[in-house]
């Protein structure tokens, strides 16, 4: 084939009827495939919420929407009576007291690695702090189960309770019995956990001040430290704060490492170091063994409860992180 | 007023309350490997690679026992969903970055960054009634399922950043050659995206390989090999994560210390994905 | 093309170019003349490379001083060495003496934070903290020191919002967010800031540059007044923006200091053939 025979079958080509075909049809394929694909996600999404809607309907029907809310009582095995109060309160005490705990320690880890680190350690920082959120959730728990929730137990809750015991014995009961595995246990390894999410964030919030505020605060005779209070953290109040609703969101969630060191208790009331129970332990802990549909029912309940809490939290938090628009398109 | 010296103790001061800050949240970190690695390594043996873990009493009395079962499972219920989910992940990638004038995108965007929040044990309920209550038992099929709902919202988002982060005017290019838009995506825009892609793809898998509790109402957990192959998928499964949660709450001390080595390797397993990860996004910067 | 030209040719146009020029009219006799500040073989390095090397020049008390020259040239950095700001840059290295009142700013005994006191800055975007009100964004400086009296933070507000021409203008909306105001209006409440510590030294970095004509004559003609005040050192890439403004002009050329003199004999007989080619509009 010469040159000219070549070009000759190019141009055929290129205007055979079959190539327009072949594009056109081809680009539809494509569009109609990835858009399926895509859609698949948003089904997913509304799928979950359905589901977890229809199979604790039975509950819902039997103990109503507030009521359940609002129920203390949790007994699967004699009256079987349902309500996720303990648990709505347990989930919300320990993600909240966690957020409390790691708050400043997260947005101090970001400004040592964003302002006061040379690169170089910067980079471990960062990495380390990663780690934090990629070492798995059952590892953590295993830890806490052998290791940490025993030393609590010594050097700690036992130290208080005794003292208590001697000096002020009303407080007992608030105290709770201090076998390690309880409230205290589960929210201080909850603190941890959450942290790298507000690290994160406020990093990246940190980054994007823009250079003319600081050296702004410079100028005007700042310190290092005024100006991070002056010209830099108010600037990253946005990241921070959609970087702390995101971390309550992973608190909330939270299951594992909570299930296997808060004690599961089903009763109120939770003591400070006694067992309590979140929703998600709740659900860990009973589902395998729930036989009674309404039991199980009423777990997908909670399911469902915790379905609207995380998405609430989620869409807050997104919506700070658009309205501020400093991490777009980024995975934490 | 404030004296300079005052201020600048101040700076001090703050500067080591920060900075102990953080070595207050690094040095959990460093004492929860250490321990891991510690008890870890002195219960890990060869058996616990080829054997299975049968009944309590079989490690109560010292016969051999392993999670061999166990590491046989994960590989192939996370490599199920690996399976899952990458298509539909990287699909919803590619709509949100390009076709980014799609009228469903905003939607999109917002569900799966939902789906992302989504604590994963509803993942698991998710998946215990679209799969185990209509299979009627549970398998390693609806553990996949469940565990590909962890990673698709994430590999959807990565995809979508590393497609993102490809200058148009490669597209275009592409355009102006006469390739079609479907070509320019798969033969332009996603090899020139592949790091990326692949970075999306192990973090959302490790993210996934450590989760546990979608895991509880869908594989469920298996003391045993099954007798054959199929078994790892319509069959209950044994998985790491999974199986580390109840041998650490079982009341047998031999199971405990098999736990930590169930720690370790599921730890290693996750740092070489993180550490692969971090290197190739490294990588990806230093040739750009 | 710029070997074709004769010399008298080219001196010409610059007489042309320059007769388009106002000088401001302040006659510098030698009395008046009192050195504020002096830099003694000046030299900033970012790693290898050079920014400034050895400038020495004097800035003269309530005189207006122009840094002139091309993109790149060094104004820049070395305005920044005469307050301590490269100490934010962990590459730049900085070499040789900026003397306050005879004294070294760079001597380990000097704190770069009282310096940035005596020697505030200016820079080329207004930087309004956009969280703060427009009081106090104006306060901020003095809020660092500790002072907290309502009364004296008031009037210090509304001195150094006058002082920068804007007190009219906002004296209505003092708790309205610094970043709600205008362009010009914004860079004006910056240079309030700046003022509201009374600086013995102000230092600014083009700041027109993002300005329209009309708010650029206004932060001009406050240049003008606040030379009573404050002896002011002034990067500008517009060259009537310096013969309106400036007593003296330093012309500065990939790092080096080229000449120095009285903004009028710089404009009208420069000395070296750079300066000339430059004013002339053969490069930069």
């Amino acid at each position: 084939m010469n040159e000219s025979e070549k070009d000759a079958s190019l141009k055929e080509l290129i205007q055979k009827p079959t190539h327009a075909i072949y594009r056109w049809l081809g680009d539809r394929i494509f569009m109609t495939v990835v858009v399926l694909l895509g859609s698949a996600i948003i089904m997913l999404a509304f799928g979950m919420a359905w589901v977890l809607y229809g199979e604790g309907s039975q509950a819902l029907r039997e103990f109503g929407f507030f009521q359940f809310l609002s129920g203390r009582t949790w007994d699967p095995a004699v009256q079987l009576q349902f309500g996720t109060w303990p648990f709505l309160f347990g989930t919300l005490v320990t993600s909240i007291i966690a957020l409390a705990i790691s708050l400043f320690p997260a947005i101090a880890v970001a400004v040592v690695s964003a302002e006061y680190a040379p690169k170089w350690l910067s980079n471990i920082i960062d990495n380390l702090v990663q780690l934090i959120a990629a070492v798995p959730s059952v590892v953590i728990g295993i830890w806490g189960i052998f290791v940490l929730a025993p030393w609590m137990r010594d050097a700690v809750y036992m130290p208080i309770f005794m003292w208590a015991d001697v000096n002020d014995p009303g407080l007992l009961p608030i105290l709770g019995s201090p076998i390690g595995y309880g409230m205290t246990t589960a929210t201080i390894v909850l603190s941890l956990m959450i942290i790298p999410y507000t690290t994160a964030l406020t990093k990246d919030a940190i980054e994007s001040v823009p250079k003319e505020q600081r050296e702004a605060a410079r100028a005007l005779g700042a310190t290092r430290w005024e100006v991070i209070r002056m010209a830099v953290l108010p600037y990253a109040r946005g990241g921070i704060l959609a970087g702390a609703i995101l971390s309550l969101g992973r608190a909330i969630g939270e299951t594992m490492a909570v299930a296997m060191l808060i004690g599961n208790k089903n009763t109120l009331p939770f003591s400070i170091f006694g067992a309590g129970a979140t929703m998600p332990s709740v659900i860990v802990n009973e589902f395998r063994e729930a036989v009674e549909s309404l039991h199980l029912s009423s777990l997908m309940l909670i399911g469902f409860y915790l379905f609207i809490l995380a998405l609430v939290v989620n869409l807050a938090a997104a919506y700070i992180t658009r309205k501020y628009s400093i991490t777009a398109g980024k995975v934490v | 007023m404030k004296t300079l010296r005052y201020r600048n103790i101040r700076d001090k001061v703050m500067e080591s309350i920060i900075i102990i800050s953080t070595v207050l949240v690094l040095l959990p970190l460093i004492i929860i490997i250490v321990h891991v690695v510690v008890h870890g390594i002195s219960a890990i043996n060869w058996e616990f690679f080829t054997e299975e873990l049968g009944s309590p009493s079989r490690a109560i009395q010292g016969r051999p026992t392993g999670l061999v079962h166990t590491i046989l499972g994960t590989v192939v219920v996370d490599f199920m969903a690996l399976a899952l989910a990458v298509p539909i992940g990287i699909g919803a990638g590619i709509m949100l970055s390009e076709y980014p004038d799609h009228v469903l995108n905003p939607t999109l965007r917002i569900m799966n960054d939902t789906l992302n929040g989504m604590p994963a044990i509803l993942k698991g309920l998710f998946a215990f009634v679209l799969i185990v209550k209509p299979m009627g038992t549970f398998s390693g099929f609806a553990g996949a399922v469940a565990l590909a709902f962890v990673m698709i919202p994430i590999i959807a988002r990565t995809t979508e950043s590393a497609l993102m982060s490809i200058p148009w005017s490669l597209r275009e290019a592409g355009l102006a050659i006469g390739l079609p838009r479907w070509r320019v995506v798969l033969s332009t825009v996603m090899p020139a995206a592949k790091t990326g892609l692949v970075t999306g793809i192990l973090i959302g898998f490790a993210r996934a390989a450590g989760e546990a509790a979608p895991l509880l109402f869908t594989s469920f957990g298996n003391n045993y090999l099954p007798n054959n192959w199929l078994g790892f998928i319509f069959e209950p499964v044994d998985t790491l994560p999974q199986r580390l949660y109840s041998l650490a709450i079982s009341p047998y001390s031999e199971w405990h210390s098999m736990g930590w080595a169930a720690a370790i390797v599921l730890l290693l397993f996750v740092i070489v994905c993180f550490v692969g990860a971090r290197l190739l996004t490294r990588k990806k910067f230093q040739t750009n | 093309m710029m070997e074709n030209l004769t010399k008298e040719k080219s001196l010409t146009s610059i007489i042309d170019t320059s007769s388009e020029f106002q000088f401001n009219g302040v006659k510098s006799t030698a009395s008046d003349m009192k050195i504020r500040m002096e830099t003694k073989n000046l030299t900033v390095m970012y790693g290898k490379s050079t920014g400034i090397k050895d400038v020495s020049i004097p800035i003269y008390d309530n005189k207006v001083t122009a840094l002139i020259g091309p993109s790149g040239c060094g104004k820049t950095t070395f305005l920044r060495a005469l307050n301590r700001m490269h100490d934010m840059t962990r590459i730049a290295k900085v070499t040789g003496e900026v003397l306050l009142d005879n004294k070294n700013i760079y001597d380990e005994d000097v704190n770069p934070v009282i310096i940035r006191r005596k020697i505030g800055m200016v820079f080329q975007k207004p930087t309004p903290f956009p969280t703060m009100s427009i009081y106090d964004n104006v306060v901020a400086g003095l809020k660092l020191v500790g002072i907290r009296k309502k009364s004296l933070l008031q009037d210090v507000c509304e001195k150094a919002l006058t002082q920068a021409a804007l007190f009219d203008e906002v004296k209505d909306r003092l708790n309205d967010s610094g970043v709600s105001l205008s362009g010009g209006q914004q860079q004006r409440l910056s240079i309030a800031r700046a003022l509201a510590v009374e600086p013995e030294v102000l230092l600014m970095d083009e700041p027109t540059s993002s300005l329209d004509p009309q708010a650029t004559t206004r932060i001009e003609e406050l240049i003008h007044t606040l030379k009573n005040d404050v002896t002011i050192i002034i990067i500008t890439h517009n060259m009537q923006q310096a013969a309106r403004v400036s007593d003296k002009t330093a012309f500065f050329y990939v790092g080096d200091l080229v000449e120095m003199g009285d903004t009028r004999n710089i404009f009208t007989k420069p000395k070296e053939k750079k300066t000339e080619e430059y004013l002339t509009g053969r490069f930069g």
